[in-house]
């Protein structure tokens, strides 16, 4: 099952570990959630925007809740999960920080995944055409992207270390594939870390 | 299992109570009319109750027997629907407080051979849920593995693990709510005004010549009815369209399409409904609210519980909007319960959980099916 997820739900599937609870923020039409659930016994929540996708999640049987990280995060119990889970959401949310920040008050630890827009297509874009840079894993134009706080692999570290967090993991992506650290800020397309308080 | 009269169709059953109310009284016997489809599995783990609304009945699946139209949950509760027969066993019973053959204001006291009328006891919510437990023990039903409800159904089936929380496995509240806003009570106050203050009221006894206070009821339904639909809905179907003419009469007549489409609704609840049985049940609606009963916290309610929830709200619903509903899954969340939600789309308003929605019948399929997965 956890072949058919996107690479960064994949890396996230084989890290949990079996049996843990699990809250994945937008959790769109629970496929991670599934695949935990699954292959892992995992007891996994979800907290997801889109109607038409909770009614899909909670039609496979899913846990399931309708509504926005940036403000229902604050109803869950502190330390209530193992794991708090954002993917390609953290670029969506209005306070990024804020939303990390609840993520680490409500999971022991909290997997952050999202597109690093310092990719050097994305810097070529803006260096030679002068545009905000349209590309696979950035294919909105900038008036119609939901992403409002674009970050860098390199801006997410500088927000880490000022608030004390730790990092207990970090993975990086090209494509389908993994990378190596070396230079991700210019090199991945996108990254996936592992926090805790 | 078939030939067991306790299961079926129209069944109606006589239990020795007492039951003590929350207002302080004791009700017995209590008489509980209800339906039941499909048959229990031998380790007693495929039943659903299913609770009605206000002015519902049991015939959730069966035709009517006085109006003949089908179970007024037809879309949801029957061969090849989420909540089937062939799966489940369902019950669905009458509250206490009605008039379809549950006790209620017009059934007679025992003690006296007449008509409880006013003198009935005041009941809530929860001891329409005291009753349904009663109903269960006597079915040799132990747990539930589904309380499903909408409306004040849903009002119900949220109580259920609140009072029985290991009884309820699963729990599906449809456009409902915790609690009774100000708003609701006062639609309810101008409804039971309207009954009282029609001549025929009588304090309540009426019952002896047949001279009902339908007006007075029919336009508590009328009222009532237009907190059901949205702003858009009537709009849509009705409009300021005129009923059977061509310009308007300048008099009071039924001149607009929603008039004419109200007092019909008003005049055919009067035919199967009681004055009385309605002032009870709003009555009891109106002094819903789970958390005052478990010192103000909601989610206190369900700390003991272990059940799943679910949770679907209307978008055009202003009866009781989806705003009411996250209260209720925020207070989930803090005990920990494992719970769904979701708001789905529909223009009809509070009465949409009632009509065609495969969204929301996909919602209840998928829940129910994970929960037995």
């Amino acid at each position: 099952m956890s072949d058919l997820l996107r690479p960064d739900l994949a890396l996230i599937a084989r890290t949990v570990t079996p049996g843990a609870r699990v809250l994945d923020v937008g959790c769109g039409d629970g496929a991670l959630m599934a695949a935990l659930r699954d292959d892992k016994g995992v007891d996994a929540r979800g907290l997801e925007l889109d109607g038409a996708n909770v009614a899909g999640a909670v039609g496979r049987g899913l846990s399931v809740v309708q509504g926005d990280a940036d403000t229902d995060l604050a109803y869950y119990p502190d330390a209530s999960f193992d794991y708090a889970i954002l993917s390609q959401t953290l670029q969506t949310t209005r306070r990024p920080d804020k939303v990390v920040e609840e993520l680490l008050r409500i999971g022991a630890q909290a997997f952050v995944s999202f597109p690093n827009f310092a990719h050097w297509r994305g810097r070529l874009s803006l260096l030679w055409g002068g545009r905000m840079p349209v590309t696979r894993l950035l294919p909105d134009t900038w008036y119609d992207t939901l992403n409002i706080h674009h970050l860098t692999i390199d801006d997410f570290r500088a927000l880490v270390k000022e608030r004390g967090w730790h990092i207990d993991g970090q993975w990086f992506l090209k494509g389908d594939r993994e990378t190596t650290h070396a230079n991700a800020n210019l090199f991945a397309e996108h990254a996936v870390f592992l926090l805790r308080k | 299992m078939s030939d067991d009269s306790r299961f079926g169709l129209r069944r109606q059953v006589r239990l020795s109570g007492p039951l003590a109310l929350d207002g302080g009284a004791a009700l017995g016997p209590v008489d509980i009319a209800y339906e039941t489809y499909g048959a229990m599995n031998a380790d007693g783990s495929n039943v659903i109750l299913i609770c009605h609304a206000l002015t519902g009945d049991q015939y959730v699946a069966s035709d009517h027997p006085s109006t003949g139209k089908p179970g007024w949950w037809w879309r949801m509760v029957g061969p090849g629907k989420p909540v089937d027969p062939a799966d489940y066993f369902i019950i669905c019973s009458n509250v206490i407080g009605s008039c379809m053959g549950s006790s209620g204001p017009a059934s007679v006291d025992p003690a006296t051979g007449e008509p409880h009328a006013m003198r009935f006891p005041v009941i809530t919510i929860a001891d329409m849920v005291r009753a349904q437990a009663l109903l269960l023990d006597h079915l040799g039903v132990d747990r539930l593995c589904a309380v499903i409800g909408g409306s004040m159904g849903g009002m119900q089936a949220l109580t259920w693990p609140t009072l029985f929380p290991d009884r309820v496995e699963n729990c599906i509240v449809i456009a409902s709510t915790a609690r009774h806003s100000a708003q609701n009570i006062a639609f309810h106050e101008v409804g039971r005004q309207a009954i009282m203050a029609d001549p025929n009221w009588r304090g309540g006894d009426y019952y002896a010549d047949g001279r009902v206070p339908s007006a007075g009821l029919s336009v508590a339904r009328m009222a009532a009815h237009i907190t059901y639909l949205s702003e858009a809905g009537l709009t849509e179907k009705f409009g300021r369209r005129l009923q059977a003419r061509a310009t308007k009469t300048f008099g009071f007549d039924a001149d607009f399409q929603v008039e004419s489409y109200l007092r019909h609704q008003g005049l055919s609840f009067v035919e199967r409904f009681d004055a009385n049985s309605y002032l009870f049940i709003t009555r009891a609606m109106d002094y819903y609210d789970i958390a005052e009963d478990h010192g103000g916290s909601l989610a206190r309610a369900f700390t003991a519980t272990k059940a799943r929830f679910c949770l679907v709200s209307f978008d055009t619903d202003w009866l009781y909007p989806t705003t009411e509903s996250r209260i209720i899954v925020h207070a989930l969340h803090a005990a920990g319960a494992p719970a769904s939600f979701v708001e789905l789309s529909s223009p009809f308003g509070h009465d949409a959980f009632l009509l065609e929605c495969p969204e929301l019948n996909r919602v209840v399929d998928g829940f129910l099916k994970g929960g037995r997965a």
